[in-house]
């Protein structure tokens, strides 16, 4: 009870330092929904968003973090995040309107909620082993991505966004713009030094890795229950 | 190479620049021998410098063997020991917290390179200390726990698994990339109050603004660095020194040898200046002023008032119910 309570606070902690002064204003999801109507053409209506593997990605809001969505609202609107057509529409928006659409893409539905039971990687699946063991040896010193993005990659506060579930198209994408400099709005560069470091078959693996392990998860526990387990 | 004495001098500086009176080290003379638990952990001659050419096995060589199996069981227990949750282990850490790689990492205290070194003579208690005395010494310690009893299942996996990743390494040989890296003494005297700077700008988007770390489920992803759920007062990790060694070379995670020399001090002294479980050893000796002499004549600030609050000052052993009461 005391870790949930003492996690709880970390969670806000980092939100609050995160999300700068987006954290001070309450957003109301019912106006939210009301500011998502310049949103859906993208990222759908029920914010799930859109792989599209051979044009621009639109990534799942639906369910990440209130504070995440916020920080990169706040980042395209001051052009630490680039990207053409988020800077034109988060200019549109004030403090106020920005607090709404993230608070209610964020209740919009839950992000999966995966597995944390601890499971050993397997040394013969190279994209298992990247997210959970990392890869550091010759000083690559690249963590497992489960080492800040939690188990099965569900996320971790409001920092370190959930991976699971998103489309491939956009995190691989993500990782090649921290890679080539485009990215530059994670916290202390970390996830820049760690993109710099991965070559292109560990983003296009660790990508399909994330996007398809909610539907494999499932079928691992759907496995397992018909073997009894 | 005596490394028992060559960290004191920092010692004192710390405690001036915490506002504490310097107290002399004759103390550290004192040590007696009547059993009691001195400093678990000896201090070992620093490793060569020197290029790191040992690679410990692939998980990926292990087969199906009863060997090959405890040393999966070994790995298992050493990046997930909150397996051993309320039997072993009283607080939130994981082994690979400070080893990172699950124990494979040069200069993050790797596991191959502590395997060769033990047994090793201690002066200290004149003992011979065996690699499974200083397992336990991890659990009672770092991990405030009780440690798993010689030969019983968790501490024959975690040998098992240090001894196969250390497959074709020199025994008896001190190699380079063991432990962490020793600093130059610092610059200036570690300062907890630049050195909350640091955790602030570097540490906290992880660690939490109040160093309780950050869970998922039941899962330990950033591990707490104070109060209940850290080290306990005895670890090695509550040292300034070995702290500010460790966070150098692998802190923050992803870009070690970022911080500056003094900025790891500095961090170090901040996080180690916060409370944490009692000393267990504090349970056999009379006083917290009987414990800091014993066994804190090191570079710590264990039994020191920061803030107006003496550290250490306490009966709170975090969640460890103690030897007579489980």
């Amino acid at each position: 009870m005391n870790k949930k309570m003492l996690s709880g606070l970390g969670l806000l902690m980092s939100a609050g330092v995160y999300a700068g002064t987006a954290a001070a204003l309450e957003g109301d999801p019912e106006q939210g929904k009301q500011v998502s109507a310049t949103c859906v053409a993208c990222h759908q209506a029920d914010g799930m968003g859109k792989n599209n593997p051979k044009a621009e990605s639109w990534p799942r809001l639906a369910g990440l973090p209130e504070a995440y969505i916020a920080r990169q609202l706040h980042d395209f609107k001051s052009g630490e995040r680039k990207n053409a057509s988020m800077t034109a529409f988060a200019s549109m928006l004030d403090e106020q309107k920005i607090a709404d659409v993230s608070a209610y893409y964020a209740g919009l539905e839950d992000w999966p909620e995966l597995p944390t039971a601890y499971h050993a990687a397997d040394p013969d699946d190279a994209a298992e082993w990247l997210a959970d063991r990392g890869d550091w040896e010759n000083d690559k010193f690249i963590p497992a991505c489960s080492q800040c993005h939690g188990p099965n990659g569900q996320g971790v506060g409001a920092s370190f966004p959930p991976l699971a579930g998103q489309h491939e198209a956009y995190l691989k994408a993500q990782l090649e713009n921290w890679r080539n400099g485009k990215r530059h709005n994670d916290p202390n560069e970390l996830m820049a030094g760690v993109a710099n470091r991965l070559d292109e078959d560990q983003i296009d693996m660790i990508a399909e890795y994330y996007a398809t392990l909610p539907e494999r998860l499932e079928a691992r526990g759907t496995q397992q229950e018909e073997d009894g387990q | 190479m005596s490394l028992h004495t060559s960290h004191l001098p920092k010692a004192g500086t710390l405690i001036s620049a915490l506002g504490v009176s310097a107290l002399t080290f004759s103390l550290a003379a004192m040590a007696q021998d009547d059993g009691v638990e001195r400093d678990y952990q000896v201090q070992l001659p620093e490793p060569p410098d020197g290029e790191v050419t040992f690679t410990p096995p692939e998980e990926s060589a292990l087969g199906d063997k009863q060997y090959d199996e405890m040393v999966r069981l070994g790995r298992d227990l050493f990046v997930n020991t909150q397996a051993l949750r309320g039997e072993n282990v009283f607080n939130e850490q994981n082994c690979s917290n400070c080893h990172l790689d699950a124990g494979r990492l040069a200069h993050s205290a790797p596991m191959w390179a502590a395997y060769g070194v033990y047994p090793a003579y201690r002066g200290k208690n004149d003992k011979v200390n065996t690699l499974s005395d200083r397992i336990q010494g991890c659990f009672t310690y770092s991990m405030n726990g009780k440690p798993p009893e010689k030969g019983s299942e968790p501490l024959v996996a975690i040998q098992t698994y240090m001894h196969w990743m250390a497959t074709k390494a020199p025994n008896n040989t001190s190699l380079p990339g063991r432990s962490y890296p020793s600093l130059e003494e610092a610059a200036q005297e570690p300062d907890r109050e630049r050195g909350a700077e640091v955790y602030a700008n570097e540490c906290a988007v992880c660690h939490g603004d109040n160093g309780a770390g950050q869970f998922v489920g039941d899962r330990t992803v950033f591990p707490p660095l104070w109060g209940d759920g850290a080290y306990n007062w005895g670890a090695g990790m509550h040292r300034i020194n070995t702290a500010a060694n460790f966070i150098k070379a692998n802190m923050p995670l992803s870009k070690p040898y970022s911080l500056s020399d003094q900025e790891a001090w500095d961090v170090a002294a901040f996080v180690n200046s916060h409370e944490r479980p009692q000393d267990p050893r504090l349970r056999n000796v009379e006083s917290v002023d009987k414990a800091q002499e014993l066994f804190h004549q090191h570079n710590g600030v264990y039994g020191q008032e920061v803030d107006g609050k003496r550290l250490g000052d306490h009966a709170d052993y975090g969640e460890n119910p103690g030897p007579n009461d489980s």
